[in-house]
């Protein structure tokens, strides 16, 4: 096993209930915070000594938790103004290296990111994007997202009337920042190379700065679209 | 205490605007209130002090006090933070029911009011008083000791 941590995790719903036992099998040390009277002994008897009792918005709760001996604390109560509030104290008045938490409501990430949360996890956003990867007509999907490398990777169907199509790789003019990595033609993917012609309906595998993201989706886009 | 307060702020002159999720608590702006808020001068905006489109609609871009005083402290710590640092209103109060929390937030940089602080000085005094009395000692004014007794 990798280093041994020690991870508190707030909320013993479905999701902390679970991470807890997935993590306490891996070996780690796991303390759990429900304040749910009934939720906390349910999920006492299988977790015993590892899930506590309280509101662990009260600073004491998690004192009494051993938050200063942390590395990582999780927050992922159905409340995101508590997952909000218990992040930045753990980060900020316990000095917890590693913080996740989870976004109920996709509505409020921009909250999370303004009190400079990171990571985050949404379940509607992650079926969002299984969504928008199922049915590429919906325009441009993101494999990979490293917002703080400023970085990302992202598929994109060509259309019928795309300006690229029917372009050599080696005579596109893509715009900085950008490198088209793979092709995806007739289910099989391949790494295109300077004398590889671009088809209408190619799915397009591209890295590049987050930044210049519209740029791309214009220059692959269809012809009729708004010049660059 | 919401509504109290705009209420004495707009008799004060004040333009007020209030945000509440529950469309039923216009009512108690206009308890005591000569006909109705709107015709005072009040503004009020029904939604939830998270959604970005309800701070906006209740104009909180040209704010100059920002007051989160819902029932959730949790709540008012983080539309504090937002109004602060989003919509740079100038003088931002947050009500913080827990002293610790309302304490370290309040190092940080926020202004928080904490009732249940207030409270708790105001029945120390006043046990103290009587503990004095009890004794026949002469009472101790402003003994109240803020630096070792949050939370």
């Amino acid at each position: 096993m990798a280093e041994r941590m020690y991870i508190m995790i707030v909320g013993a719903g479905k999701v902390g209930w679970n991470l807890a036992r997935e993590l306490l099998d891996k070996g780690h040390e796991v303390t759990l915070i429900e304040k749910d009277r009934d939720r906390y002994a349910t999920v006492e008897q299988e977790l015993e000594h590892s899930v506590q009792y309280g509101d662990a918005s009260e600073l004491w709760i998690l004192e009494r938790a051993g938050i200063s001996r942390a590395d990582m604390v999780i927050a992922v109560t159905g409340d995101d103004e508590d997952n909000m509030l218990i992040c930045q104290v753990a980060k900020e008045k316990y000095l917890v290296d590693r913080i996740i938490a989870r976004v109920n409501n996709p509505r409020n990430k921009p909250h999370f990111e303004l009190l400079e949360i990171r990571p985050l996890v949404s379940a509607t956003d992650l079926i969002l994007r299984l969504i928008e990867h199922e049915v590429p007509e919906y325009g441009l999907v993101h494999l990979l997202d490293l917002p703080e490398q400023r970085l990302e990777i992202i598929e994109m169907m060509l259309p019928e009337d795309s300006k690229a199509a029917g372009q050599r790789v080696g005579d596109l003019e893509m715009p900085d920042g950008t490198l088209l990595i793979s092709v995806l033609r007739e289910r099989t993917g391949f790494v295109p190379n300077a004398d590889t012609v671009l088809e209408p309906g190619d799915e397009i595998l591209a890295v590049l700065d987050p930044s210049v993201e519209e740029d791309l989706t214009r220059y692959f886009g269809p012809v009729d679209a708004a010049p660059a | 205490m919401g509504s109290s307060l705009a209420r004495a702020m707009l008799g004060d002159g004040h333009e007020v605007s209030c945000l509440d999720e529950d469309p039923e608590s216009h009512a108690r702006l206009e308890i005591e209130l000569d006909g109705a808020w709107e015709d005072s001068g009040g503004h009020f905006t029904v939604g939830t002090a998270l959604e970005i489109e309800a701070l906006e609609a209740a104009g909180i871009d040209r704010a100059d006090v920002f007051v989160a005083s819902t029932d959730g402290d949790n709540t008012n710590i983080v539309i504090a933070q937002i109004a602060k640092n989003r919509f740079s209103v100038p003088t931002v109060i947050a009500r913080v029911l827990d002293p610790y929390r309302a304490a370290w937030y309040e190092r940080q940089g926020m202004h928080t009011i904490c009732p249940t602080r207030v409270a708790i000085d105001m029945l120390e005094s006043e046990v103290r008083l009587a503990a004095a009395r009890a004794k026949g000692e002469p009472p101790r004014v402003g003994a109240v000791d803020h630096e070792d007794d949050e939370g």
